[in-house]
């Protein structure tokens, strides 16, 4: 039965209006925080984590290891905290920044010299978005040597490929936005990776009937050049698309974790609470008293019958205390990074001549290098098949075992040490063999265009990591020993790719030992 | 289930209801509609009409081109020589990935992913597929050479004056 509206006996309306008024401040809290104080005992401390919008994709309890710093580096943090600064940035940009090709360059200096505080802002998004794309890759790795992937995180594994590729379309469709030269040939690159299998079609002659890249291109551009539709496009993309596809992927990716049993770790063993972190954290004490409800427990192979949630924690405080700092120190890093550097604006582009070497931001280097040999094989078909193999990994790695500890399976830690010996010898073989003496067009001019597309230095240094792989596989018998090897040969490879496109390539594409021996004109 | 159960119950329905039939029906009709207008409507982004700037170039009177000369019109990345034979023109668009190639001393080269070419067009090197494509030159009504950037010729060919 609702409550009364008439006033208690002595009182007048108006002396209820009165009180009700002065009481505002705590209703108001009341019915904002539902709790509404500091929570003092842990059932308090669970509905603190229950009754959050924001805080109940968590359990209300974690698991010890799942705040052990050296267990995930707070890697995925990290990759979310400076998502949110380049949301808040972003906005911010775009009070300013006209997607228009007369105007943007212009609206880009405006916003450099002119905005207050604009400046800082630009950098904060460029630094963040660098932030960002590191720790997505390192975040991969974290998971990947960690093995954390594996049943039944397969599934999320595979939406963390797909939150790699949107942060590259991220950061690819960003840094055409200000139209200066690294934009603009940027985007003439871009748009004709999407074109090159026509390199194909036309080696086989079939681009009349069948010509995917020229559809590709035109998708991407609007036109058949580069202008104002390729400009708007890229913009639509980078300001509504991709965020939102982000933002949902990212949502999924959490909800999966938690549905997933939390982040992957070993069994605990049977028996009273493990002896690990004990000394340092309040772990859980089970009371003889107490009985304990269902969303205290999370999933595992081995419900805690009688046991009590063992080994787990409050999620409040102690989780978000730790998220919250590895929010803060991402937040420190990038503000200090930009305080100090400032964010690169070239010429205005000059669709007449690009500059001489044009190079990518770092992340696209490697795969650069790749297009130095073969637009189609290097710009597409290498990178889509590392993603497929990626992707394949959780459902060919089936055997349990070794989750949630750094090179947990046993010969790991040495098949990843010498897959890394391998794969830095073959990709810096493979480079000097082709800077010193050249590849199949140098010395048979004439050759047919099909014969670079399959064979170049990029499909031969894939090979070779796959034939190690194999021979791994056939060494060790351990499918997962052999995607160890793999991916520590493919991540070695990426990393003397990225850094010999920095350094040791020059004005046309030509190699130099240092870029001070480039020459001056 | 309870044999006594008479068939056609709650417990033991047909197989299909009409009333289920019919909502099959309106369920698969409305996601062929959604079907079909959404493939309508992401046809959108493939562009019908595809904008672009004038693809012919004046390139000057043939007075303006001695034997021997050779000119670069970097708005329109299209060399023009004048040899012994006659004027021919070249794009200046690398076949690799549409970076503009620069002048040097075997040919051209492009700065983005080092093709290489000689002087002819010819590829020498790099990731390349095909040689700079020879484009057609004509005359205008006033007299002057036109550079048709649409129509490839074959190598070799000649404006002959």
């Amino acid at each position: 039965m609702a409550a009364p509206i008439t006033p208690q006996p002595g009182h007048s309306a108006a002396q209820e209006f009165l009180h009700n008024l002065r009481r505002l401040p705590n209703t108001f809290k009341d019915a904002w925080l539902r709790l509404g104080k500091v929570p003092e005992s842990e059932r308090e401390e669970s509905q603190a984590t229950f009754h959050n919008f924001f805080l109940h994709i968590h359990s209300v309890r974690v698991h010890v290891r799942t705040l052990s710093p050296t267990l995930t580096l707070g890697l995925g943090l990290i990759a979310v905290s400076s998502f949110v600064l380049l949301c808040i940035t972003g906005v911010l940009l775009m009070v300013y920044y006209k997607p228009s090709t007369a105007l943007a360059y212009e609206s880009m200096k405006d916003i450099h010299f002119t905005v207050a505080t604009g400046r800082f802002v630009r950098n904060l998004h460029r630094w963040s978005a660098h932030v960002m794309v590191l720790a997505v890759f390192l975040h991969m790795a974290r998971v990947f040597f960690t093995a954390s992937y594996k049943k039944p995180r397969e599934f999320n594994w595979l939406i963390g490929l797909a939150l790699l590729v949107v942060t590259l379309g991220l950061s690819f469709t960003g840094y055409l936005l200000p139209w200066d030269q690294l934009a603009y040939w940027a985007i003439t690159i871009g748009s004709n990776i999407a074109n090159s299998p026509r390199e194909l079609t036309d080696a086989v002659g079939i681009t009349e009937w069948l010509d995917p890249g020229g559809f590709q291109r035109r998708l991407l551009l609007g036109a058949n050049y580069v202008g104002e539709d390729a400009l708007i496009r890229f913009y639509v993309l980078h300001v509504f698309v991709l965020p939102v596809v982000l933002v949902i992927l990212v949502s999924v990716h959490f909800w999966r974790i938690r549905k997933d049993g939390g982040l992957a770790r070993p069994e605990d063993p049977m028996g009273g609470p493990a002896e690990w972190g004990a000394k340092m954290r309040p772990v859980f004490q089970p009371l003889a008293s107490k009985t304990y409800g269902l969303m205290a427990v999370v999933r595992g192979r081995r419900p805690p019958v009688n046991r009590g949630p063992e080994n787990t924690m409050m999620s409040w405080p102690h989780l978000f205390w730790a998220e919250l700092a590895v929010f803060m120190l991402t937040v420190l890093v990038t503000l200090a990074l930009s305080f100090f550097f400032d964010a690169p604006l070239k010429e205005i582009a000059n669709p007449a001549i690009p500059e001489n070497p044009a190079k990518a931001p770092w992340y696209f280097l490697g795969i650069q290098e790749l297009v130095s040999y073969s637009a189609f094989t290097g710009g597409l078909v290498i990178p889509l098949v590392a993603l497929l193999g990626l992707a394949l990994i959780p459902f060919l790695d089936r055997r349990p075992g070794g989750e949630g500890v750094w090179f947990g399976t046993p010969g790991e830690g040495q098949v990843a040490g010498r897959s890394a010996l391998f794969g830095l010898a073959a990709a810096v073989g493979m480079l000097a063999f082709t800077v010193n003496l050249g590849w199949l067009r140098n010395w048979f001019p004439q050759i047919p265009q099909l014969w670079i597309l399959f064979i170049n230095p990029g499909s031969l240094l894939v090979l070779l990591y796959a034939g190690w792989s194999l021979w791994v596989l056939k060494q060790k018998n351990s499918v997962r020993l052999a995607a160890v090897a793999l991916f520590t040969c493919f991540l070695v490879g990426f990393t003397v790719l990225t850094y010999f496109a920095t350094v040791h390539r020059g004005p046309n594409w030509e190699f130099y030992w240092w870029p001070s021996q480039w020459p001056v004109h | 289930m309870p044999d006594n159960e008479p068939a056609g119950s709650r417990l033991d329905p047909p197989r299909v209801s009409r009333r289920s039939f019919l909502s099959l029906a309106s369920l698969a009709s409305f996601f062929a509609a959604i079907g079909v207008a959404a493939a309508g409507v992401f046809r959108l982004p493939a562009p019908t009409v595809l904008p672009g700037p004038m693809r012919r170039t004046k390139v000057g009177q043939v007075e303006d081109l001695p034997v021997g000369s050779e000119r670069l019109f970097p708005k329109e990345n299209v060399f023009v020589f004048r040899d012994e034979e006659g004027i021919y023109a070249m794009s200046a668009v690398c076949t690799h990935l549409g970076c503009t190639v620069s002048r040097t001393g075997e040919g051209f080269a492009c700065p983005c992913h080092g093709s290489r070419f000689g002087s002819a067009g010819d590829v020498l090197g790099g990731p390349a597929p095909r040689p700079l494509p020879q484009l057609e030159v004509t005359r205008a009504a006033d007299g002057q050479l036109v550079v048709l950037a649409d129509n490839e010729v074959p190598a070799g060919t000649r404006f002959r004056v």
